[in-house]
């Protein structure tokens, strides 16, 4: 007869960066249970816009994640645009998918090395994160910083790309991906990564989309799904397909995120080839007051922002549900039955955002 | 030539945006390659001897980083990464957070920055080095008074 | 950037109103207490099928009991709880209660106004 007992994972853990902590319930090795509890990177930001006016918020709601900054600052101040009935400048909108499509390399890249160093693959884990320094190198030399931008306002950016600088981007944009592809090999074709991988963390089509997941999480259970086909800012004018696998395993979700950095790549060189010149910012004028809801996909995958303002300098509410929160009951899901060794892989390949869950 | 010893370092992320967590590590990937100072990265408190926290204290992690704290051994030093390590930073108001770190801990050491780059975060760390080698000298030398 | 219907409904009638919306293909997007209107809490809850979604919003007294629509929807455990936690607001018969132990905070329900904390 086995005996159950429970296990505390984290706060404080190897494996992971960030405080997670789950009550395990394992029967021997198998895991039967596994309760979550947050709150160790709550800070209550949704409630700081009662303390920062609308327009200051920009910048904390960019520190929600330090990850996908970029795309938090940006989807706030969509959401505060289209309450106030801003358009923003074509170029503006570019400028937003060029960034935005840089973050989701950076931050799958980051990933991809996480995952590697969670499968003890330490030199594979070296190698993700130097090409993404490339990445990194190309966001310091467009606007300043390495993982928090503050580019964004509301009504546009805050600082524009020269021509000149973007087609110095296409070279260093090819250097990446071949540095990618010389290493895909090691993540999709080795046979120790595949036998960590494989049919480990299976989470069906049906289960994927009963629980909600979304993003990589969701594409790697087979639903054929992106936010961006909505077609927000640039994604209109730029061609591309949602990256789908079948497996529904810990190897699809692999596949699916080098996938999307390829994909992204390629988003990019599109849009440095259609960005049109003109303004990058509209001016602003008044005060925010309705309510709008606004879905973008992030490197997670969706994320909803609904920001409400009663006419005055301070917002009424706002409030954002992350990707990795709607993702957190297929992890759940996953983790059942699954023996404790893979746990830290089972995690990881929800691209799990601690901060971004708790705000 | 004085050969300084090779501390091993914890990195705890208190409640930061990532931000700097990702550029701590980021500094012991190959291009900054903090490592060669002799500085390893550990994710057990009781091999270290340097702890890098990143972003501020609220009610929860508290007690988390007084244990980290306590369960490591003499002589240590505490770095504060970023300005929510510092003193809260962008956070400050939040109505979770209680400041920066040396609202639970001694901090040695501030590294600013949002967030802090890779070269700050090292050279807070070659400053932790040198002053791990300090208080090393100095425990060496308080027990010797305590001999004679 | 897709707004959708917002529509009103009574407590009494979410659990049909969620129904029909689960069988008609939808999934849950979020639920939240999105802001106070006197006394009572706004509480929206999204839905979505491909690009377009459906928001149905009521308004709940504080004291008010709102029935759980995680049988219907399983990942709606998480958002109950989270409304529990962080506005205190009641909800019944939630397939998996973390009784308040989802955030672990010192002050509980810290996004409600000080005032009525005491009660």
């Amino acid at each position: 007869m086995s005996t159950r007992s429970i296990v505390p994972f984290g706060p404080q853990h190897p494996v992971l960066p960030e405080p997670i902590h789950l009550d395990l319930v394992l029967e021997d090795e198998k895991v039967v249970e596994a309760v979550p509890s947050i709150g160790f990177v709550h800070r209550g930001l949704e409630q700081l816009v009662e303390k920062r006016d609308f327009q200051t918020y920009v910048y904390v709601a960019e520190r929600i994640c330090g990850i996908c900054s970029f795309m938090h600052g940006m989807s706030y101040c969509e959401a505060v645009e289209k309450i106030m009935n801003i358009e923003i400048p074509a170029r503006a909108k570019y400028l937003r998918t060029i960034w935005c499509e840089m973050s989701r390399i950076h931050s799958h890249l980051l990933w991809l090395g996480l995952l590697a160093d969670a499968f003890g693959f330490e030199s594979l884990f070296m190698q993700s994160w130097r090409i993404r320094e490339t990445i990194l190198d190309m966001f310091e030399e467009s606007t300043g910083g390495r993982v928090i931008f503050s580019v964004n306002k509301i009504g546009g950016q805050r600082r524009d790309m020269e021509n000149s600088m973007l087609r110095g981007f296409l070279p260093k944009l090819e250097q990446v991906e071949a540095e990618l592809e010389a290493i895909t090999g090691a993540f999709l074709s080795d046979r120790a990564v595949n036998t960590r991988l494989r049919d480990v963390g299976i989470l069906t089509k049906e289960q994927a989309h009963d629980l909600g997941a979304v993003g990589p999480f969701m594409r790697a259970s087979g639903i054929e799904f992106d936010m961006r086909l909505q077609g927000y800012d640039a994604y209109k004018d730029l061609y591309f397909r949602p990256v789908t696998s079948t497996e529904c395993d810990s190897y699809a979700r692999c596949k699916v995120r080098i996938g999307e950095i390829f994909q992204s790549i390629n988003l990019i060189r599109q849009a440095i080839d259609k960005i049109p010149e003109g303004e990058i910012a509209a001016p602003v004028k008044g005060l925010p007051n309705g309510e709008a809801f606004v879905r973008v996909e992030q490197p997670r995958g969706e994320a909803l922002y609904y920001v409400c303002g009663d006419g005055k300098k301070f917002l009424e509410r706002f409030r954002v549900r992350t990707p990795t929160f709607a993702n957190l009951p297929g992890l759940l899901q996953t983790l059942k039955g699954c023996q404790l060794a893979d746990v830290p892989i089972l995690i990881l390949t929800i691209d799990p955002c601690i901060s971004c869950t708790e705000r | 030539m004085k050969v300084s010893k090779s501390p091993w370092m914890l990195h705890y992320d208190g409640s930061s945006c990532n931000g700097c967590d990702i550029e701590v590590l980021a500094c012991t990937m190959p291009r900054y390659d903090v490592e060669r100072f002799g500085v390893i990265n550990t994710g057990n408190p009781k091999h270290a001897d340097i702890l890098l926290i990143t972003g501020g204290i609220n009610a929860q992690n508290k007690p988390v980083v007084e244990q980290i704290y306590s369960q490591m051994p003499q002589p240590k030093v505490v770095v504060a990464v970023g300005i929510c390590a510092c003193n809260g930073g962008v956070f400050k108001d939040c109505y979770n957070i209680l400041g920066g770190v040396d609202t639970v801990l001694p901090v040695d050491i501030y590294v600013p920055g949002c967030a802090a780059k890779p070269e700050a975060i090292i050279d807070g760390v070659i400053q932790a080095v040198a002053l791990l080698d300090e208080k090393r000298k100095s425990v060496r030398e308080d027990k010797k008074e305590a001999g004679q | 950037m897709t707004d959708g219907e917002i529509r009103e409904i009574g407590i009494e009638e979410l659990p049909t109103e969620a129904l029909k919306l689960k069988n008609g293909g939808y999934r849950l997007i979020q639920m939240c207490v999105n802001r106070r209107i006197g006394e009572d809490f706004q509480l929206t809850y999204s839905f979505g099928i491909g690009l377009s979604c459906v928001h149905l919003r009521m308004l709940v007294h504080p004291e008010d009991e709102v029935v759980s629509i995680s049988s219907i929807y399983e990942p709606a455990f998480l958002y109950e709880n989270e409304m529990h936690d962080l506005f205190g607001i009641r909800i019944s018969m939630i397939s998996l209660d973390y009784h308040g132990n989802l955030y672990r905070l010192d002050k509980k329900t810290p996004y409600r106004p000080s005032e009525e904390k005491e009660s």
